[in-house]
């Protein structure tokens, strides 16, 4: 089994380290990085502006060039929160705990340095995860029915969309939501259009360019329109010989490198809960273990080292059912497998055999990524440094540029500018009730899949419904979804205790 | 500056205020649903054996109503203070404004001018929303980046907009 992984692995540098590959994978670090440093700027917004350039890519470059985008943000999300105390994206916010501390010490180098070490140290590990878990899951999958195939993905949507932020009720709202509005447009099976109003342009359905754009490009734009207080960067001269950490702090910093690791890859294979919760997950952890909890918040170096390892080990395994199953564990990963399907490429359990160099060249492309990041970041830092103070008020006028050349490249169609500024402003209706439309994504990404399949096990089934619980697999999937709900219930109804107790984590 | 004084506008209002801004979360949700149910009805809802295209929307829309009525009875049950108001605390009706008028003025200026146009009236009027930005600064801005816009999309990517119409064939 390892030789086989071997040789797909070589097989997959081959494909990643062609020229052309290996520049977009460059490009999408690079931008990565950059988003992930400029506060008001996060990688969803990012890769959704993105996204309509990939459209005249070959299928392997634009994946290859998303991914990075994601992954890279993360690196520069950290510099953010360590140097300035801005948690600009949720994963990092345990990391300015102790990372600012640091910084305000002198330390900050010190906190970078380790940051870097530990994101690698997780990325590494997250990826041997999904080169050996991933084939596994593949070969699982297909032997599933529609049944089973249903059940998954309500396991799917419904982790999205009640462990994400927010309220767990108005989560599995913008789920359904999101499913309505992957229905808009033509069916396939009877040729009706629904739900388009008489619209002749919404015969083809919603775009997912500009679903994405107005949901995480107009709508936080609108949201944060004159709300970012201003960057204060008194304690960010960092430069690069500041960064080497000492033995004593690299021997303090490296178990808790370890768990860390390992605590986000297991994370990683729970959908729906991503980088965020498993840098809170093993800070937490961290801080009970400790020896001295009480240096924790005042400038711990672990308190650094161990998010930022679970982090990274996290946000690459997300790729694994991503990949392998066809299921989006969260909106990211929505947006990269929406990229696939606008190329013509069917997510499922039949990907990573039908297309090898896609499968193999995003994971070797990772560790390409991953040390180019760590060249980006190490001896460039003072650049990053810099980039900080750029205001807001430069970022959001070209990104709303971005999004609107974006959506008419896509289709060389104005309409859907018009549609993605609708979409904007309900989105900001949307965010103003409390909804976070992240899984509005997820379910229009499944949603066509989820009803044709729905469909068809029906069919198979004759309209017997009890299909179900007796397949299984299908049954233990749907025991996982009411076990879900039976957590929230329980959690709703304990909720001022254990509110108390979130607060006295943080 | 802005951002400490729109978090102290909003503990003021937490303790106050009972979750008002719930009931119209719901109301809204119910009120979709409604609709897509209705709307779903029109199309042939068929059997579960042979599922017709208004199946899914009803069953969607069903869902989506007890949800807003969920939303809203937990709102109803909760005795946790929240923000009462629909708007933030410092609304920023100018800059939304900028924010909308930026695109569509793209829109009617792409199909009537051209990409030039479109691009430095984009990007300028979205750029006034800013509270801190100057006349002198947007424009500047605006004419960098119409520069790299034309440049990346229409010599290097090929976008089909005209630079300028009438004058470009």
């Amino acid at each position: 089994m390892i030789e086989t992984a071997l040789q797909n692995l070589w097989f997959g540098f081959g494909v990643a380290l062609e020229p052309h590959n290996l520049m977009y994978c460059f490009l999408g670090v690079l931008v990565g990085n950059l988003v992930g440093v400029l506060p008001g700027m996060g990688p969803v917004a990012t890769i959704s502006i993105l996204l309509p350039l990939t459209f005249g890519m070959k299928p392997v470059a634009a994946i290859l060039m998303l991914a990075g985008v994601y992954y890279g943000a993360q690196y520069g999300g950290a510099i953010c929160s360590i140097l300035l105390n801005l948690p600009t994206h949720p994963p990092h916010a345990v990391t300015c705990l102790d990372g600012f501390p640091l910084t305000k010490q002198g330390k900050g180098g010190t906190a970078l340095g380790i940051t870097v070490i530990a994101s690698f140290m997780g990325a590494s590990f997250g990826i041997t995860e999904m080169i050996f878990l991933a084939p596994f899951l593949v070969k699982v999958a297909l032997e599933f029915g529609p049944a089973e195939v249903c059940s998954l993905m309500l396991v799917g949507l419904l982790a999205g969309s009640t462990l994400a932020k927010g309220s767990p009720l108005k989560g599995v709202a913008m789920t359904v939501l999101g499913l309505l509005i992957g229905i808009v447009g033509t069916d396939i099976e009877t040729g009706t259009t629904r739900f388009t109003f008489g619209i002749l342009e919404l015969d083809d359905g919603v775009e997912i360019v500009t679903l994405a754009l107005g949901l995480f490009g107009i709508a936080e734009f609108m949201n944060s329109m004159n709300q970012t207080a201003a960057v204060d960067t008194k304690y960010s001269n960092v430069r690069f010989r500041d960064m080497f950490p000492s033995w004593a702090d690299l021997k303090l910093a490296f178990f808790p490198m370890v768990r860390g690791t390992l605590l986000g890859s297991m994370c990683a294979l729970i959908p729906g809960t991503g980088p965020t919760i498993a840098s809170f997950v093993s800070y937490a952890t961290e801080k009970k273990i400790s020896k001295t909890p009480e240096r924790f918040g005042h400038g711990a170096i672990e308190g650094v080292a161990c998010p930022e390892a679970s982090t990274h080990s996290s946000v690459q395994g997300d790729f694994i059912p991503t990949m392998s199953l066809g299921i989006p564990g969260d909106v990211t990963m929505a947006l990269l497998l929406g990229a696939l399907i606008i190329q013509g490429i069917v997510p499922g359990p039949q990907l990573i055999s039908q297309h090898p160099d896609i499968f193999w060249g995003l994971i070797a492309s990772f560790w390409i990524g991953n040390i180019l990041l760590v060249i980006l970041n190490v001896p460039m830092i003072g650049l990053w440094v810099k980039l900080l103070s750029i205001p807001y008020r430069y970022l959001y006028p070209s990104a709303m540029f971005f999004i609107c050349i974006g959506v008419y490249a896509a289709n060389n169609d104005m309409f859907q500018v018009g549609e993605t500024v609708a979409i904007g402003i309900f989105g900001y209706v949307l965010l103003r009730l409390d909804f976070h439309p992240a899984p509005i994504l997820l379910g229009f990404v499944l949603g066509p899949r989820f009803e044709e399949n729905f469909r068809r096990a029906m069919l198979i089934s004759r309209g017997d419904l009890k299909v179900f619980i007796e397949r299984p697999i299908s049954a233990a999937f749907l025991a996982i979804c009411v076990f879900l709900i039976a957590g929230q219930v329980y959690i709703w109804l304990r909720k001022p205790k254990l509110a108390v107790d979130q607060k006295a984590l943080v | 500056m802005i951002g400490t004084k729109k978090l102290a506008g909003d503990s003021a209002l937490t303790t106050q205020s009972k979750m008002k801004r719930d009931y119209y979360a719901g109301a809204l949700m119910m009120l979709i649903g409604l609709g897509a149910a209705v709307e779903g009805s029109s199309y042939h809802i068929g059997t579960l054996v042979r599922m017709g295209p208004g199946f899914f929307p009803v069953a969607l829309g069903v869902i989506l109503i007890l949800l807003g009525l969920m939303i809203a009875g937990t709102a109803f049950a909760s005795t946790e203070g929240g923000d009462e108001r629909f708007l933030p605390g410092n609304p920023q009706w100018f800059g939304w404004l900028c924010l909308i008028g930026g695109p569509v003025l793209f829109i009617i200026l792409g199909v009537y001018a051209g990409m030039i146009p479109a691009i430095f009236a984009c990007v300028f009027v979205c750029a006034l929303g800013d509270k801190t930005s100057t006349l002198k600064g947007a424009l500047i801005m605006s004419a960098g980046v119409t520069v790299f816009g034309v440049l990346l999309f229409s010599y290097l990517l090929g976008v089909p907009l005209p630079l300028l119409r009438g004058i470009t064939p």
